[in-house]
């Protein structure tokens, strides 16, 4: 197997409190991993480290990401790079046209990546056959980003994004809150046709529902600022019925 | 985000601070008598407006200079400025201007000789330097449609019934301090005249430029459009960097008679002074518009330059129906000081106004929106909608709303709604999370929210305010 990404010993604070005390996770490539925990257990806190998130200050440990230490990297750097991260939740940036906002996003990818720019119409081909295919209203391609989207309007905007990218490692953040059935189906199909073997997932989620449709390879518990167990997905099963208290026995 | 990554992106780089290496005539500094028969001299002014300065510089001089403005500023002597100053060599064909200014205006990105204009988009231009008019094209071409697009200078010696019937009726020269000021010194300036039911069919666009040292800049802008015609026009300016703060006291009068429609733009580059407050234009103008039944003015603003700016576009909406716009976008950054916004004015019946202002600060930069909507006791049926926003970029920078309303008709219509939005982190780092530098994103949401003023703007001239204000904002990249 080879790891995307190496987190070793990670502590990291948030306004000067510990969160994250030690935390140890390997993520393979082409593999989808589940991250569940009780609230308040830091599982936000972590792809905030992993993304550079201003809020969070590492104290010790590292991020190894295809080989390289990362914590130094700027948030915009470490996106070129090709880490995506699906907000839970996403803000609103009123006037910002979103084809516009998307199309800069894609072509600094390109640029980045020695590729040449899509020109209007280029772009707005890929982007109109995805709208489609998310069930997004074709009206969402002019609005202002993310402003008065519904929390599923919303949702979609992020996988659209997702799917536009072509990330290598995608943190999903609470990806299934606030979706009705229909939404989380078209969400959990954007996801599902991403995955090819190469690229790697790290869905983040307080609860199993999302997981019924992402299939993921490995669980990992998050308590209290470390992973305490790692599993396969019969793991879900069991938190299920047990929940995570009785993970303290285990 | 750490303050002085903010201050490095948002501290720009004023780009059009040279200076045009020309011989000057300039008159010594001071302010007198004298001083007025001097430039209506040099002017060959017929002796009626050498009249009408002297009774000017009489009001100013027992009138105060205002203090309400949100302004602070060190007191300007009056007497050490210079209140004349022309490019030496005579402007009278292309051929003979001097190729230094051509240049300069090459460099400015407004190229004077007609045929270096992009096809199909023709803008007519008048290149004012310092106190002088130095070429007006297309004038014949504009002639045609019995338009009349020339400096203010030749339009008081070729058309004396139009002035004298027109200038001075919507800014009175005791109207205020800066337009009595004007009213005695001014030096050029533009005039335009649209007949009835006359389409302009181009832009017209003035483009002014301080140039020598210690001197003011007092132009004059008289645009009347008779009944049922229609003309955009477009003002943009700038200054050479300099450490002395320069004053600049403008005035602008627009007529529009029944059923004529006016848009006017500003593009308002003045050199800034720099981030200790040193040096800079000092921007005090009053600009002003009548607009009789069915009449429709339009002011938009792009103010990025300035030390100080002191300046309210406003409307009286005299005739029935009259439609009164303003939409302005103000940007303060360095150390730069904006009090500015409108008077919408409503004297007619069912007149109508929308107010749309958008502050941004940054760095020590002072924003202050000002605005008056007054409605007269017969304006039934009177409606305004105002907005005002203000998005504050970094800690150390201010924003404040003045609104002020008298209404005297009980039934007319007022909505107001006000606005201040720090430009969130959250913002920023979602789109630095997709990849995008901290710069574009900076100017990605500002430009988001000067949405709604630049598309008022000719596309043209949006491009050039988006590349501006882009400037005005960011360090300049690579």
């Amino acid at each position: 197997m080879s790891a995307i990404m190496k987190i070793e010993n990670l502590h990291a604070t948030i306004g000067g409190k510990e969160i994250l005390k030690g935390l140890n996770l390997d993520l393979e490539e082409g593999k989808v991993h589940a991250i569940m925990g009780p609230n308040g257990a830091g599982k936000s806190t972590l792809s905030k480290a992993i993304v550079g998130h201003y809020d969070v200050k590492i104290t010790d440990g590292d991020i190894i990401y295809k080989g390289e230490s990362i914590v130094d990297m700027e948030p915009e750097e470490r996106a070129l790079e090709g880490i995506f991260l699906s907000f839970q939740n996403p803000v609103e940036i009123p006037g910002v046209n979103n084809a516009y906002f998307l199309r800069t996003a894609v072509n600094a990818k390109r640029v980045h990546e020695g590729k040449e720019e899509l020109n209007a119409a280029q772009f707005l081909r890929l982007m109109k056959e995805l709208v489609n295919e998310l069930g997004m209203k074709t009206e969402m391609i002019n609005r202002s980003l993310n402003e008065g989207f519904s929390g599923g309007e919303k949702k979609r905007n992020e996988i659209l994004q997702m799917m536009m990218l072509q990330p290598e490692l995608i943190i999903l953040d609470e990806i299934d809150s606030g979706l009705d059935i229909d939404a989380l189906r078209a969400v959990s199909e954007g996801i599902n046709k991403m995955k090819d073997g190469k690229r790697s997932f790290l869905v983040i989620t307080h609860y199993s529902r999302i997981l019924d449709y992402i299939q993921p390879d490995y669980i990992h518990v998050l308590k209290d600022g470390a992973i305490v167990k790692t599993a396969g997905a019969e793991l879900v099963a069991e938190l299920e019925e047990k929940g995570y208290a009785a993970l303290e026995e285990a | 985000m750490p303050e002085k990554e903010l201050d490095r992106a948002v501290q720009g780089e004023y780009k059009l601070g040279f200076e045009i290496d020309i011989e000057q005539d300039t008159v010594p500094p001071g302010l007198d008598e004298e001083t007025i028969r001097f430039i209506s001299r040099k002017k060959e002014e017929p002796e009626w407006m050498t009249q009408l300065r002297l009774k000017a510089l009489r009001r100013w001089k027992s009138m105060e200079e205002p203090r309400w403005g949100h302004l602070y500023y060190e007191p300007i002597d009056y007497q050490s400025i210079s209140y004349f100053s022309a490019p030496k060599k005579g402007p009278e064909s292309l051929d003979e201007v001097d190729p230094k200014i051509l240049e300069a205006y090459d460099k400015l990105g407004i190229p004077l000789e007609e045929q270096k204009q992009l096809a199909g988009v023709k803008v007519a231009v008048d290149a004012v330097v310092d106190s002088v008019s130095v070429k007006t094209t297309y004038s014949e071409e504009l002639k045609k449609h019995g338009i009349i697009f020339c400096s203010i200078s030749e339009a008081i010696r070729d058309y004396p019934e139009l002035i004298k019937k027109y200038m001075f009726s919507v800014v009175p020269m005791n109207d205020n301090f800066f337009a009595a000021l004007n009213s005695a010194v001014f030096t050029d300036g533009t005039f335009v005249y649209i007949p009835k039911g006359v389409r302009c069919p181009m832009e017209l666009s003035t483009y002014f430029r301080i140039n020598a040292l210690n001197t003011g800049q007092f132009e004059r802008t008289l645009i009347v459009a008779d009944e049922g015609s229609y003309v955009s026009y477009n003002e943009g300016c700038s200054a050479p960097m300099r450490d002395e703060n320069q004053l600049h006291a403008a005035v602008v009068e627009l007529v529009a008679l029944k059923d004529a429609e006016i848009k006017y733009s500003t593009i308002q580059n003045w050199y800034p002074g720099d981030e200790e407050g040193k040096g800079g234009i000092y921007n005090f103008v009053t600009k002003r518009g009548i607009c009789e039944e069915n009449a429709k003015i339009s002011w938009t603003q792009v103010e990025t330059g300035s030390s100080i700016t002191w300046k309210y576009p406003s409307c009286i909406l005299k005739g029935d129906n009259s439609v009164g716009e303003f939409y302005s976008v103000a940007v303060t950054t360095l150390a730069q000081q904006a009090d500015t916004g409108t008077k919408m004015i409503h004297l007619g019946k069912n007149t109508s106004s929308t107010i749309i202002s958008k502050g941004i600060s940054a760095m020590k930069g002072q924003n202050i929106y000002r605005g008056l909507v007054k409605i007269g006791a017969n304006a039934t049926g009177a409606r305004n909608y105002s907005e005002c926003d203000s998005l504050l970029i970094g800690d150390r920078c201010g924003a404040h709303t003045f609104p002020y309303l008298e209404s005297k008709d009980a039934h007319g219509q007022v909505e107001h709604e006000a606005t201040t939005t720090k430009i969130s982190d959250e913002q920023l780092f979602y789109l630095r999370q997709r990849g995008i530098g901290e710069e574009d994103a900076v100017s990605m949401i500002v430009h988001g929210f000067c949405k709604e003023v630049f598309s008022q703007l000719p596309m043209e001239y949006a491009v050039e305010a988006k590349a501006l204000l882009n400037l005005t904002l960011e360090g300049s990249v690579g």
